[in-house]
């Protein structure tokens, strides 16, 4: 009887139930989409880099796992002097790299050291790589710049000539000549990082651990070290800007709730006047109040939830360099955070509505 | 009378706090109803009829004296005692209907006997009460689409849902026109004739008193003045 009248209530006033299940629609939504976009790059990042197949990465002196894009000073003959060295080393690949607009960056490869090391790479037009200006990009690049194999594309205030279009997900978006690029930027006979691939993957601690040694000016990281050191920071520096948006998200949904059924207890002060007068207990008039509440809730979390795979699909279409991730846990917690501001703004009007006198709510007009 | 009573007042003051000023709306009332009367309280506006109405009812404590329904004395009474007496002593009929527009009327029913714990049984004699007070075709009707009179059968059949031993009605047809007032004042005298409710009704309406009233007490400036 009492979800009968929940639902009955609810039903009554559909434009502040509306108004209210879209609020907290909009704040799982906000969640959702903010950490989204934040977790799809990084994931996005960390897929490219793990796909290039190395064990082991090496990084410009002075640098983290955050910091030293867009510098160069590891020496190239090092690709072949740690491979003679090390018997344990399939291959090592110098890179340079150079950040761009829309978070991207330009990457300099030897294109068929780099195919051979990532285990090959599927073309969906034009080929690899044959000249000095030309550029290979992968297809969400393509999509996203509207550039085909044959068309020019700036880059570095030079015009290059679009060789291939490649599949997404394999260390960068967009990859030139290595040797073009070290001309371009004065880095000629330096590398911005270098890959080195193992024979087996459980020599990679010793062989760190020797490589640092010989280089002890640059990072030398286990290649998952990086990553997940690469998170940490990047979640470290991002948590700052996704937790005052969630925090506003669930005051938003809070101060909604809050209004929403502080003027519905003052619109039904004769309805909790009834119910009183039948015998309500307080403990009953709040259980209906905060039952109301969760049905908004459960409502506008799911719409929230579809709402965030709607635009999801959008910015895939609209914006495809930013992915965004929506996961199992962050639903969960979207949800959770949803259900606990509204249940808090709900909780005075629940209690000033169980509190009003039953005479004064009987006789309010 | 043999019985014991079922309300017994005795010296009930009830006084109302106006922000500094205190105003006495029941100046010590006694007064006793039997079980299976039907007392009629008539009065003007300001006699204090509706004050002693809110106190029996348990809707408000007494400033002083003793108050007793059903054997339970009010006076001593927290607010969730009084809220029990509410919901299973005590039925209610008010002046302006007050269901609950969101339900149907047998949802407004329900919800009573839901509060008030009594379960639905076939045999309880509730759908009989239902036919005698001639809703039985309107139950599944939201308020708005029932006539004012229909509106108070159904409020009669929400306070006694629980069978409660007593009874209210506060101006129960003051919203009514002639004919939907006699339907009424018929269905109150019936419960009474064929079930034995006891019935306390306030009203200002002295013929409507006479029709449905074993007795009447007639009260004036917070006291009983007649009767």
């Amino acid at each position: 009887m009492i979800n009968r009248l929940v639902v009955s209530n609810l039903r009554h006033r559909p434009i502040r139930t509306g108004l209210s299940i879209l609020a907290v629609a909009m704040e799982v939504a906000m969640m959702l989409l903010i950490v989204g976009v934040a977790e799809g790059l990084l994931e996005d990042s960390h897929g490219r880099t793990r796909s290039v197949g190395a064990d082991i990465l090496i990084r410009p002196s002075g640098s983290d796992v955050a910091t030293g894009l867009g510098n160069a000073d590891i020496p190239e003959a090092i690709t072949t002097f740690l491979p003679e060295r090390y018997g344990e080393i399939e291959m090592a690949l110098g890179t340079t790299l150079m950040p761009q607009e829309e978070m991207q960056t330009i990457t300099g490869v030897d294109w068929g050291s780099f195919v051979r090391m990532c285990g090959g790479i599927h073309y969906f037009s034009g080929g690899p790589p044959q000249g000095p200006y030309d550029v290979v990009v992968d297809e969400i690049y393509s999509r996203y710049k509207k550039v085909e194999a044959g068309d020019t594309l700036k880059l570095l205030n030079q015009d290059f000539h679009v060789a291939g279009v490649v599949e997404t997900g394999k260390m960068s978006r967009i990859f030139i000549p290595i040797k073009t690029m070290q001309e371009l930027l004065g880095w000629e006979g330096k590398f911005s990082q270098v890959f080195i691939k193992l024979r087996n993957r459980e020599d990679t601690p010793r062989i760190v651990k020797e490589i640092s040694g010989l280089l002890p000016a640059n990072p030398v990281y286990d290649i998952e070290e990086f990553l997940s050191l690469a998170a940490a920071d990047v979640r470290e520096v991002s948590s700052q800007f996704t937790d005052a948006i969630v925090g506003i998200a669930v005051v938003i949904g809070f101060l909604v709730v809050l209004l929403s059924m502080y003027t519905s207890i003052l619109e039904r002060t004769r309805e909790i006047g009834i119910l009183k007068s039948l015998g309500a207990t307080n403990g009953f008039i709040v259980t209906i109040l905060l039952r109301e509440v969760i049905v908004l809730c459960v409502v506008g979390i799911a719409l929230g939830v579809v709402l965030s795979y709607v635009v999801r699909e959008g910015v895939k279409i609209g914006f495809p360099l930013f992915p965004i991730l929506i996961s199992g846990d962050w639903i969960a917690w979207s949800a959770l955070l949803a259900v606990l501001g509204a249940l808090v703004g709900a909780l005075y009007p629940a209690i000033r509505a169980a509190r009003q006198d039953p005479i004064d709510a009987l006789t309010y007009d | 009378m043999s019985q014991e009573p079922i309300i017994e007042v005795r010296g009930l003051k009830k006084i109302y706090k106006m922000g500094r000023v205190d105003v006495p709306a029941l100046r010590g009332v006694d007064m006793d109803v039997y079980p299976g009367e039907v007392l009629a309280i008539l009065g003007p506006s300001g006699s204090g009829k509706s004050t002693l109405f809110h106190v029996i009812g348990g809707l408000t404590p007494p400033t002083e004296g003793t108050v007793k329904v059903a054997g339970r004395d009010l006076s001593a009474m927290t607010d969730r005692e009084r809220t029990d007496l509410r919901k299973r002593t005590v039925g209610f009929v008010f002046q302006k209907f007050n269901l609950l527009p969101t339900l149907t009327a047998r949802e407004n029913i329900e919800v009573a006997r839901h509060i008030s714990g009594v379960p639905h049984r076939s045999d309880d004699g509730f759908d009989e009460i239902i036919k005698i007070l001639g809703i039985d075709h309107r139950l599944d009707h939201k308020p708005y689409a029932l006539s004012g009179g229909e509106q108070q059968r159904v409020a009669i059949a929400r306070a006694i849902v629980s069978n409660p031993p007593l009874l209210l009605a506060d101006e129960p047809t003051g919203n009514l026109d002639t004919e939907n007032s006699q339907a009424v004042l018929d269905t109150l005298k019936r419960l009474n004739e064929q079930r034995g409710q006891t019935i306390l009704m306030i009203t200002h309406n002295p013929e409507a008193a006479r029709y449905c009233a074993h007795r009447t007490l007639e009260m004036r400036d917070g006291h009983i003045v007649s009767g």
